[in-house]
């Protein structure tokens, strides 16, 4: 083990470091993007910034709270927490309030609370619970059908109150089963499927129809055994082009305007110049500005609250899910590459760790903990710098709002309190 | 393996984010730059231009408010019918003016301010400002403009014009909008005129609104007003060389020969300097420059190379002394020409002969300076070496290069030299009999009216010049060094008496007697130089430019003048007329012979000047008649031309 644990100090130090490093970077942003004119006091509560301070102290708070329950309490009530968070989802439809078009949240006072924030950790313990259950056999269709079931209610409730954005996080679990068995060839098909949609929809149902087909005759040549017979291939490639004319037939039917519009963005689909004008300034506005905000960054930013575009509130969402876009400008590719640099040895930390859990209640946990950081990670970052479709998620400890800090502090540190536990296993 | 999928592929979106954030950040992004900076509003204060007086004090050149009525077209709201009546007749347009202003508007921008209707006069602003609350959207932007005090000198004042994208590009201080001198001292002391602009960052807001001023105004400035320049034209000269030169083509420079200061300095035609001012600059401008057959714009008293005919035989007359190749009283015959074995090199007109260094110049005889030129070229062996030699001592006089002086705009001129014919011939196959036309400045020789009365000065001076220019004097600064040094000819003070003596006999008992004026001595030289155009490509002469140079008084000149009058025919017909009026004007200040100025006034050049372009066959020199135009026809006031329109 490499872990100093010679001063008692039970907890993964360097965890909590990367830890520490993205929630203070993350504040000293939101107070570069959401200050208006002088900044009177840091602890204005009638300002952003003020009040994510306060949510940074509380964060505090539940750390410690985390911390100091026993180990065992996360692995027995596994169930009993996933269920009180599905009942909080159900209960947004009765009681909850509409933000910008999605119900997504519980009004108390004037405070608001973001109940698929805490969905995420709740069906990561589910799923560990299930998966690392002694009956449980990932390599069976049933128990694979049961764990689906479990990420797809949240992911379902959350997209019925129109939060499509964080129900896409719910693919993250992919990783966890892939990990605890999941056969080879499920992986195939997803990264199959991925080709075929963006193939089918960039050039056409009929090209992709070739490209499959010569794919599938060129497997069946070169494979040497179990080339199986010619029509198990027939019928691969009718699913394929049904796959991809389904896909397109999604896309021009089944998608809202505004979705349609970014992944039409994203592919450079759209040839009329008129519409694509049009699209600039409404679907691509945000990330145009973005863009240039990070560009105009350069090596070394303009430094700590001189961004003048972040200063001119020129990125909608800022402080939210573009808060990316401050360091850009701010603190140049400097900062940016280290945001990039701490979040990917945090996952790989992570996944170091849950390697090394012995009970597979951890492992798995961690697994999902480090599966969840990085879509986020990836989708928010991607769409600010315009690699991936717009998707409204925030960057886990960096984007302004408390239940999506404290949502991701329980993730993280139940793992970490189940880390440190480990000694006493066996 | 199954560990391994998750842990690669975050390592691979890990490095492709990297490498988007390179690309973004440091390979595709310029140095911060605030000027491009679209979240920062540039607000300019621009300084007040300095004016510009001429040599006696009189200002020329002021500024004057004027105000552009501009539009934002996302804060127009729509105007009902009396409105829009009202509207329009306040700024004088049509409705369909309206219309297409605003849509022209339109496309440049929703959001940001182009100008509506530029440049309103005082009085339309007047009754506007009052009423301009009603109509949302639009707004009255104040500007500077020049204010010229005069109607004269157009090519000596210049202009002002927006700077296009080379000049930004080139000079960062300009911006979009900007004014820069575009011609004349506007351009040449556009630096000391123009003063320093002042500047304020403010920080918007992506609505386009201020929020504040950037880094609290750290960076902002405050502006710094031009400089006003007194310059060395006499405006009254000014004034009466271009009533001189109405109804003609050619170029008038004269200098004070003890300073180099420029004091009149004209181009015909020319145009009122205001036509390039205001609502109407644009159309008079590119019907100006677009006038390829008079060109109003090309100055010909500096940009223009002629032949300097006869006036330059005082420089070989000078060369020979100095080469002591000839002596003041060295004869030679002339048989109505210069005949070289049998035939005949160069005419020549009816006098007597033979002649010495004091005739040959009073009669302009060209026999005899062909031989003071051909000993000069052949004193060597060497044909080039002499010619080296010879075109040394011209162009000590500022002939044949740029005189590096402070107008915008010049041309060389040109003196051969050795290499130059070797080039032409081929290397040693040429002799001083294949090039005798430049002893009577034909031939190769070109100068510029500017170099030629600069050469006069020279002359008048007895051997130096100070080198010709414009600027009198920069409120607190001084003016160049390079001004007020003298400039040495090669050629020895001795030899200039018997020269000036010769140019002195020009009015006594030479080629211009008939133009003598009482009380002042004038040494001077008539020229003559045949010419020609192509016509369907077919060379064709023209009736010959009329030349005089001239400086005066005899002794301490205070003027030195050279006179071009295109196809005028003879030297004294109409340059030495000319020149013989300006020098009266300034050393007097009034002119005592008016019959001379009148015949002046109501001949015209005209006719001539449309023969090329007629199509028809037509006549030169001597079997043309002139063409005269009704006195009255030529406004005086003041000594100003007036342009009409």
């Amino acid at each position: 083990m490499l872990r100093e644990n010679h001063r008692g100090f039970k907890f993964d130090w360097i965890t909590i470091v990367l830890f520490l490093l993205l929630v203070v970077f993350g504040y000293l942003n939101i107070l570069s993007a959401s200050h208006v004119g002088e900044i009177t006091s840091y602890f204005d509560a009638s300002q952003l910034y003020g009040k994510h301070l306060i949510f940074v102290g509380l964060t505090f708070v539940l750390i410690v709270l985390i911390l100091s329950v026993e180990a065992k309490f996360y692995e027995r009530f596994a169930s009993v927490i996933y269920i009180i968070a599905m009942i909080a989802l159900v209960g947004l439809f009765i009681f909850g309030k509409d933000v910008n078009g999605a119900r997504s949240w519980y009004g108390i006072g004037s405070m608001t609370l973001q109940p698929s924030e805490f969905a995420k950790f709740a069906t990561a313990l589910a799923v560990a619970k299930f998966i690392s259950d002694l009956e449980t056999n990932m390599k069976t269709v049933k128990d694979q059908l049961k764990v689906t079931a479990i990420i797809v209610i949240p992911a379902l409730l959350i997209l019925l109150q129109n939060d499509a954005g964080s129900t896409i996080v719910y693919l993250a679990f992919f990783f966890v089963f892939y990990r605890e068995g999941l056969q080879q060839v499920y992986l195939i098909i997803a990264l199959s499927l991925i080709v075929l949609a963006v193939l089918g929809l960039k050039f056409g149902v009929l090209i992709t129809a070739i490209i499959a087909t010569l794919v599938l005759i060129s497997v069946y040549f070169f494979k040497r055994k179990n080339k199986g017979s010619i029509f198990q291939y027939i019928i691969a490639l009718i699913i394929c082009i049904g796959f991809s004319y389904g896909v397109k037939l999604f896309y021009e039917h089944g998608l809202k305007p505004h979705q349609q519009n970014r992944i039409s963005l994203w592919l450079r689909l759209e040839k009329d110049p008129v519409k694509l004008e049009r699209m600039k300034k409404a679907e691509a506005y945000n990330l145009i500005q973005s863009e240039q905000a990070i560009s105009s960054g350069g090596v070394s930013g303009k430094g700590f609250l001189q961004g003048t575009r972040t200063t001119g509130k020129f990125v909608p969402e800022q402080h939210t899910d573009y808060i990316f876009s401050t360091v850009g400008e701010e603190w140049g590719f400097l900062g940016t590459s280290l945001v990039v640099l701490t979040f990917v040895l945090l996952i790989i930390r992570i996944l170091y760790l849950a390697e090394a859990q012995k009970s597979q209640f951890s492992r798995v946990y961690g697994y999902g903990v480090a599966s969840i950081l990085f879509v986020h990670f990836t989708i928010n970052i991607g769409m600010v710098m315009g690699l991936i479709p717009t998707v409204g998620i925030p960057l886990p400890f960096f984007s302004y709002g408390g239940s999506g800090l404290w949502g991701f502090t329980i993730l993280l540190f139940i793992f970490v309190k189940l880390d440190s536990n480990k000694i006493n296993e066996w | 393996m199954r560990k391994l999928l998750l842990l690669t592929t975050v390592i691979l979106v890990g490095l492709v984010f990297i490498a988007r954030l390179f690309y973004l950040q440091v390979y595709n992004s310029d140095a911060y730059d605030i000027f491009e900076d679209t979240a920062i509003r540039k607000e300019y204060n621009y300084p007040k231009r300095g004016y510009v007086y001429d040599r006696n004090g009189k200002l020329l050149v002021a500024n004057q408010p004027s105000y552009d009525v501009m539009v934002i077209p996302r804060e127009v709201s729509p105007l009902d019918s009396i409105e829009l009546e009202e509207f329009c007749s306040l700024l004088k347009i049509t409705k369909e003016d309206y219309e297409n202003k605003l849509s022209k508007a339109k496309n440049y921008s929703y959001r940001l301010p182009s100008p509506f209707v530029p440049q309103l006069s005082k009085k339309d602003y007047a009754v506007l400002q009052e009423k301009m609350r009603k109509f949302e959207g639009f707004y009255i932007q104040k500007r500077s403009l020049r204010s010229y005090q005069t109607n004269i000198g157009a090519n000596v004042l210049g202009d002002l014009g927006e700077v296009n994208r080379r000049i930004i590009k080139r000079q960062p201080y300009y911006k979009l909008g900007d004014l820069i001198g575009k011609q004349g001292i506007e351009l040449s002391y556009e630096d000391v005129l123009r003063g320093v602009k002042g500047i304020k960052f403010i920080q918007k807001d992506r609505h386009n609104k201020n929020i504040g001023p950037y880094k609290d105004g750290i960076f902002d400035t405050l502006p710094k007003p031009g400089k006003d320049i007194t310059i060395t034209i006499d405006s009254e000269l000014q004034a009466y060389g271009e009533l001189l030169m109405k109804h003609k083509r050619g170029g008038i420079v004269a200098i004070d020969p003890q300073t180099g200061e420029i004091l009149a300095m004209v181009t015909g035609p020319s145009y009122n300097p205001n036509l390039l001012v205001g609502r109407e600059r644009n159309k008079n401008f590119s019907r100006l420059f677009r006038d390829t057959i008079n060109m109003p714009t090309f100055d010909r008293g500096l940009q223009a190379q002629y032949p300097p005919g006869s006036p330059f035989k005082v420089i070989n007359a000078l060369i020979g002394l100095q080469e002591e190749v000839v002596d003041v009283d060295d004869k030679f015959t002339c048989r109505m020409g210069y005949y070289y074995g049998s035939r005949r090199l160069t005419g020549c007109h009816h006098h007597r002969s033979p002649v010495d260094m004091n005739a040959g110049i009073a009669q302009s005889c060209n026999a005899y300076f062909v031989n003071v030129y051909r000993r000069i070229v052949d004193k060597y062996d060497d044909a080039g070496k002499g010619m080296n030699i010879w075109a040394d001592h011209a162009k000590s006089f500022g002939l044949g290069n740029y005189l590096n002086n402070d107008l915008s705009v010049g041309r060389k001129g040109r003196i051969p030299d050795g290499n130059y014919y070797d080039g032409q011939y081929g290397d040693n196959r040429w002799g001083s009999t294949y090039i005798v036309s430049n002893a009577i400045g034909q031939g190769e020789v070109e100068a510029t009216p500017i170099q030629l009365a600069n050469m006069a000065a020279a002359i008048g001076n007895r051997g130096y010049y100070y080198t010709p220019h414009i600027i009198k004097n920069i409120e607190g600064d001084s003016i160049p060094k390079k001004f007020k040094t003298p400039n040495y000819t090669t050629i020895d003070k001795r030899h200039f008496e018997p020269v000036v003596q010769g140019m002195f006999d020009v009015f006594n008992k030479g080629t211009a007697q008939s133009l003598r004026v009482p009380g002042i001595e004038i040494c001077g030289k008539t020229g003559t130089a045949e010419n020609f155009v192509k016509i369907d490509s077919i060379k064709t002469q023209l009736t010959d430019h009329s030349i005089f140079v001239a400086f005066a008084p005899k002794d301490n000149p205070k003027i030195a003048i050279a006179v071009f009058v295109e196809n005028g025919y003879w030297g004294s017909r109409f340059a030495g007329r000319m020149a013989s009026l300006m020098i009266e004007k300034y050393i007097k200040g009034h002119i005592t012979r008016t019959d001379l100025e009148d015949w002046i006034l109501t001949h015209s050049l005209e006719n001539e000047y449309k023969k090329p372009y007629s199509g028809e066959p037509f006549k030169i020199n001597g079997e043309t008649t002139l063409q005269v135009i009704d006195k009255n026809a030529v406004e005086v006031i003041n000594g100003n031309q007036n342009f009409k329109d």
